[in-house]
């Protein structure tokens, strides 16, 4: 496809060389690269506009309030949020989970009640869960898989009872690649009178999000995974649950007033927000939001597809390959493969990719309980993204080729 | 670096074909390895006998750089002192840390110089010196 290479020249990582070559970078699930436009937004921000927002009344902290005020009203509409203040800037996806889970999940999860999560969750989205359910003796229940990678209809219509009271599940599934049918387990979740919290760290960055539509009560993406930079993070939550919570981190402007031994809290979304925020990274996440509404989510959902359906094909020709969550029938399946190939640890597959240039991620993915689940200790794992080429799978697959060779077994 | 600098044939052969991946029977201490960040995990277990290493083998999952170091580890310990076997292993991982390269200090370490170009390979640190931190760890009360 022409479109890749029309975007490969705005990220500068990918253009130089590295031991010699460029890198064909296919660990997009991971974090991906950032583009120019996204960079010289950060320099500008620090370059040109940097103060301490919300605290000071000159004109420099004025501007740099109006960029993250301005990056809260643009995120809001990115994933059609109803109103700016149901947008938290957190660091990651994984405090923002981890927001949820202490200041709602702790206050409205007691002894007895239930919280549902999937089996194919990132720790992030599994690990919070296990604390809220220990401290408060509340069990901790999974909704297991279909053969085909899927998230298994019978356990979402079983396991959600009028126990639950929390419902958290990913979009899209960080190893599997596979999108999961949200909507419904809202729907779901609603029926019995819990709240859903959707992780959308593996799917924000990749079709057009729309948590209205979705009506999830809570929504957690990473902006690295999408474009920005490191640091700065998202939590949309429903404006009544998130003005009901107690705060997670308490300090400098969550604050209304503060006595001696007592404080009040600042409105949402400041109550959450508290110590010096992110701007620059607010004005990165921006950027990045700019840069993929300008390409539209048709057209990177139409690059990713095109990826997955080049390299399925040479990757089922490898008799020595093994795929986990690349047999659904649910027209699902995202731009992630999962892999193993036979006799050979992940990390060992990872290294000689390496030595050719090829990015890959070995190991759990921060997924263990799936990687028990489906019997294995740890897998390789490709994704991809809108800078990545024909020309990328191409060298991942004639380096998969020669894996074996390396370590002394036959093809 | 080449690949095979660090796959060598020595350490192809050791990860295919452990001579010392099985259970002992007449252990008399036994000691866990993990690398929680890559998944390696191993069970070291030995035959001390009056301050001696007699048998030595291991359990476990893992990259073929720590099944092989462990096993050639194995090889290379049985029949040495408490003493020997402690040095051996630091001087191993010192070896993998890139602090020392000197081959005449290195040569006792026979097949484990085989694995010697990990030290260029800074992901795969740690697979290589799992087993000989673990030994370490396993040897350390033992007289
Ligand atoms: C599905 C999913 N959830 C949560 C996370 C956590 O993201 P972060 O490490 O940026 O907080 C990740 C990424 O690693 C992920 O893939
Ligand atoms: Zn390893």
């Amino acid at each position: 496809m022409a479109d890749a290479q029309e975007f490969l020249k705005d990220f500068p990582l990918l253009n130089h060389n590295i031991n010699g070559r460029k890198v064909a970078y296919l660990d997009n699930g991971a974090t991906t690269q950032k583009p120019e436009q996204m960079i010289q937004a950060i320099c500008g921000y620090y370059g040109g506009c940097n103060a301490n927002p919300h605290r000071g009344a000159y004109a420099l902290s004025i501007k740099a309030t109006d960029i993250y005020e301005g990056a809260r009203k643009r995120t809001a509409e990115f994933i059609k949020a109803g109103r700016p203040q149901e947008i938290i800037f957190t660091k990651n996806a994984t405090e923002a989970l981890n927001l949820v889970a202490y200041s709602y999940g702790l206050h409205n999860v007691n002894a007895g009640d239930e919280i549902v999560i999937s089996i194919s969750e990132h720790h992030s989205n599994c690990v919070p869960w296990q604390m809220v359910a220990k401290a408060k003796g509340a069990t901790l229940k999974y909704i297991y898989l279909e053969k085909d990678g899927n998230l298994s209809a019978e356990d979402i219509e079983t396991k959600i009872t009028e126990r639950t009271k929390i419902v958290a599940v990913t979009q899209v599934s960080n190893v599997l690649g596979l999108k999961n049918d949200v909507k419904a387990i809202v729907k779901k979740a609603h029926s019995v009178g819990a709240v859903c919290v959707v992780d959308g760290s593996q799917s924000v960055a990749h079709m057009a999000v729309d948590v209205s539509d979705l009506d999830c009560d809570f929504f957690a993406f990473s902006g690295h995974k999408m474009l920005s930079p490191m640091g700065i993070g998202v939590l949309y939550g429903k404006y009544e649950l998130l003005d009901a919570m107690e705060p997670f981190l308490r300090g400098g402007d969550m604050i209304e007033y503060v006595e001696e031994q007592d404080a009040t809290w600042a409105e949402v979304p400041a109550k959450f927000e508290a110590g010096t925020q992110n701007v620059g990274g607010a004005a990165g996440l921006v950027a990045a939001i700019d840069y993929l509404e300008k390409i539209g989510f048709d057209r990177i959902e139409a690059i990713e597809a095109d990826l997955l359906n080049y390299a399925l094909p040479k990757l089922r020709e490898l008799p020595f390959i093994e795929l986990y969550g690349c047999d659904s029938t649910q027209d699902n399946k995202t731009g992630i493969i999962a892999f193993n190939v036979k006799d050979v640890h992940p990390h060992d597959v990872a290294s000689i990719l390496d030595n050719d240039g090829v990015a890959v991620r070995a190991g759990h993915h921060c997924a263990q309980p799936l990687h028990r689940y489906l019997g294995q200790n740890a897998t390789c794992r490709a994704s991809f993204y809108l800078y990545n080429t024909r020309e990328d799978i191409d060298r991942w697959i004639e380096s998969l080729k020669k894996v074996r060779g390396v370590l002394g077994y036959g093809a | 670096m080449a690949l095979d600098d660090v796959y060598t044939e020595v350490l192809g052969e050791h990860s295919r074909n452990p001579d010392h991946k099985h259970k002992l029977s007449c252990a008399t201490c036994q000691m866990k390895g993990k690398n929680p960040s890559c998944g390696d995990e191993i069970t070291i277990e030995l035959q001390v006998e009056g301050g001696v290493v007699k048998e030595a083998a291991f359990t476990g999952i893992g990259c073929a750089i720590s099944q092989a170091s462990t096993d050639i580890m194995a090889e290379l310990i049985r029949g040495k002192s408490v003493e020997d076997a402690r040095r051996l292993a630091n001087k191993f991982i010192s070896m993998i840390k890139g602090e020392l390269v000197d081959e005449d200090e290195l040569e006792e370490l026979d097949e484990a110089l085989a694995l010697k170009n990990v030290a260029h390979m800074p992901a795969r640190v740690k697979c290589a010196v799992l087993a000989w931190h673990t030994l370490d760890d396993a040897l350390k009360d033992q007289k």
